[in-house]
């Protein structure tokens, strides 16, 4: 490093650049890109989005011979190619909280501010730029998951469903609209929290915690509630059928989609009244 | 250039920052000095609109930082606290800063460079030490080309080739027109580089003049004058508004009068002198001066009984 002591002249710059959306956007791509934890958290939603339903159809099918009529009722093809996503969205729901939360623990958001001081260009970029990529990659994944188990549970006629039934694709699509709204709405609470630890459980909480704790309830209050809690919501956007205590995709994806609306505008408030 | 007026900081009940009204001048080095605590890296937090301040105003090259189009243009800031991901390399760091401008990537590959980080560029900053990411940082004030350069406690944890470097630096950007705002709470090291002084303790502005002007003022004028007839030249000299001290025998300190004065009444007497010395204080000492009773954590004085 001898060298730099005598050349301390800062190099002229030619031409002035200034801050668009556009801009802001090239720069979220960088920095999610160039952390080894993002690149791994999607190679393992990619994963887990394809295998667990390959596996899934193979001990099906290994085991078909040996179920009973009940249990062989239980298994739904379509089912099987979106078991992935239950565990996925494990993977991206923690990436959405780690990509605002990362700045915050680091102090990364120190320098992100001071190079958008509006504030909210980063916001919107980190949610497009994070939702963009997980539709992108989980879209692929769901139709090679479906596709896939599909072939392997070949030998059973019953176990056979085509993509062209009705609402059967619609709910492959779901699987991935599912996953790219969940991100963006770990993202919002990240935002709000500011906290890794503290971001993790909420989402944890809402998703993994109170659904189960419904049941507790009596049965007409449970009916009343569950089915307009985010993670009801958000299921019956990629389920076939609905019962009378779920949602209709469409209805369960306008609700998801608004609790993914409330939650950034929390955000939003959150990132431009506060101190950095 | 970065003008303060009034500006105040609560948190919670702590004020941090106290009615500061200062303004740093292009052309120049301008040191932001005070003890630890007492506000510096607020006044810079709330320069850069990362704190909204309770009250007052903060405008750079003439707007709020945040209402400039090109912000990284503007003030390049290098905070105390690090603001760079652990997991990003410091290549990839400088390259999201530089695309929100539309930078391209060659500006990047010049500053890694201009800082001397080129080996280590493609390392991820959470391996870095103090000192390089402190040229890390120093690489990302100045992405943008900016008018105003601000510093925060920029030395720590240089080695002393580094610690030369940045004074190059400083005076350099100063020298091109940039308005360079720099903190320290060492005035030797202001002393080096400063040529303006703004002067803080518990948040508020105890001092904002050049260096000269406030080493005279510390030092009032004291002149040590030695000679063998020392008690006859002190009744010479004695006046309304002369303070002299009898340090000891043919020791004389002499306040109120030039250096020429009391050689001139000396001389008329034919009264010899063997020394005869205007004393300055360090710029150290004339600190210490300044913000003995704003010091943010005081260290505990031993008494006699106890040191026993």
């Amino acid at each position: 490093m001898s060298a730099v002591t005598d050349a301390v002249a800062v190099p002229p710059l030619p031409a002035h650049g200034r801050v668009t959306q556009a801009r802001v956007v090239r720069s979220e791509w960088t920095k999610l890109f160039s952390l080894r934890s993002t690149r791994w958290s999607l190679l393992v939603a990619v994963l887990l989005t394809i295998g667990l339903p390959l596996l899934f159809a193979a001990v099906t099918s290994s085991h078909w011979g040996g179920m009973s009529p009940h249990e062989r009722a239980d298994r739904h093809p379509l089912d099987i190619a979106l078991a992935g996503v239950n565990l996925s969205q494990l993977a991206i729901g923690v990436l959405g909280v780690l990509v605002i939360t990362g700045e915050y623990s680091t102090g990364m958001i120190r320098a992100s501010l001071t190079a958008v001081p509006k504030r909210l260009p980063v916001l919107w970029a980190k949610v497009g730029v994070f939702a963009f990529v997980t539709f992108a990659l989980m879209l692929p994944s769901v139709f090679i998951a479906f596709f896939a188990s599909q072939a392997i549970l070949s030998k059973h006629d019953i176990l056979q469903i085509s993509i062209a039934h009705g609402g059967v694709a619609r709910a492959v699509v779901g699987g991935a609209v599912y996953l790219m709204l969940l991100g963006v709405f770990t993202l919002a609470l990240g935002a709000i929290v500011r906290n890794t630890a503290g971001g993790i459980a909420v989402f944890a909480a809402i998703f993994f915690v109170i659904p189960p704790l419904l049941d507790i309830l009596p049965s007409s209050w449970n009916d009343a509630i569950s089915p307009y809690i985010p993670d009801s919501a958000g299921r019956s956007i990629f389920s076939l059928t609905h019962g009378a205590h779920s949602l209709a995709p469409g209805p369960g994806l306008a609700l998801f989609a608004g609790y993914c609306a409330l939650a950034l505008v929390l955000a939003a408030i959150v990132l431009v009244r506060r101190d950095a | 250039m970065i003008e303060a007026a009034g500006l105040t900081k609560d948190y919670g009940r702590k004020r941090a920052v106290d009615g500061l009204s200062f303004t740093v001048q292009p052309g120049v080095v301008t040191g932001f000095l005070g003890p630890n605590g007492s506000g510096k890296s607020t006044t810079m937090r709330l320069i850069l609109g990362l704190d909204a301040p309770t009250s007052g105003d903060v405008l750079v090259n003439g707007k709020h930082y945040r209402d400039h189009a090109a912000p990284l243009h503007e003030v390049g800031a290098l905070l105390e606290a690090r603001s760079v991901h652990t997991g990003r390399s410091a290549y990839n760091h400088l390259l999201a800063l530089a695309q929100t401008h539309g930078l391209p990537r060659r500006r990047v590959d010049e500053l890694v460079d201009l800082v001397g980080l080129h080996d280590v560029a493609r390392k991820r900053a959470g391996q870095f030490s103090l000192g390089m990411g402190q040229r890390l940082g120093i690489a990302a004030a100045l992405l943008g080309d900016p008018h105003t350069i601000m510093l925060d406690e920029p030395v720590n944890g240089l080695d002393p080739e580094g610690i030369q470097w940045i004074r190059h630096l400083l005076k350099e950007l100063a020298g091109q027109g940039r308005a360079v705002f720099v903190s320290s709470h060492l005035m030797s090291e202001m002393a080096l580089t400063a040529d303006h002084l703004i002067v803080i303790g518990r948040g508020k502005l105890i001092a904002d003049a050049s260096v000269e002007e406030l080493v005279r003022q510390a030092s009032g004028d004291v002149v040590r004058v030695r000679s063998p007839r020392a008690a006859e030249l002190r009744d010479r000299v004695a006046d309304a508004g002369v303070t002299v001290v009898s340090l000891a025998p043919g020791l004389l300190e002499v306040q109120g009068l030039t250096a020429e004065q009391i050689g001139e009444t000396a001389a008329a007497n034919g009264i010899a002198l063997h020394e005869l010395t205007p004393q300055r204080v360090s710029l150290e000492q004339a600190f210490m001066e300044m913000t003995r009773d704003d010091v943010e954590f005081r260290t505990g004085e031993l008494t006699g009984s106890e040191a026993a």
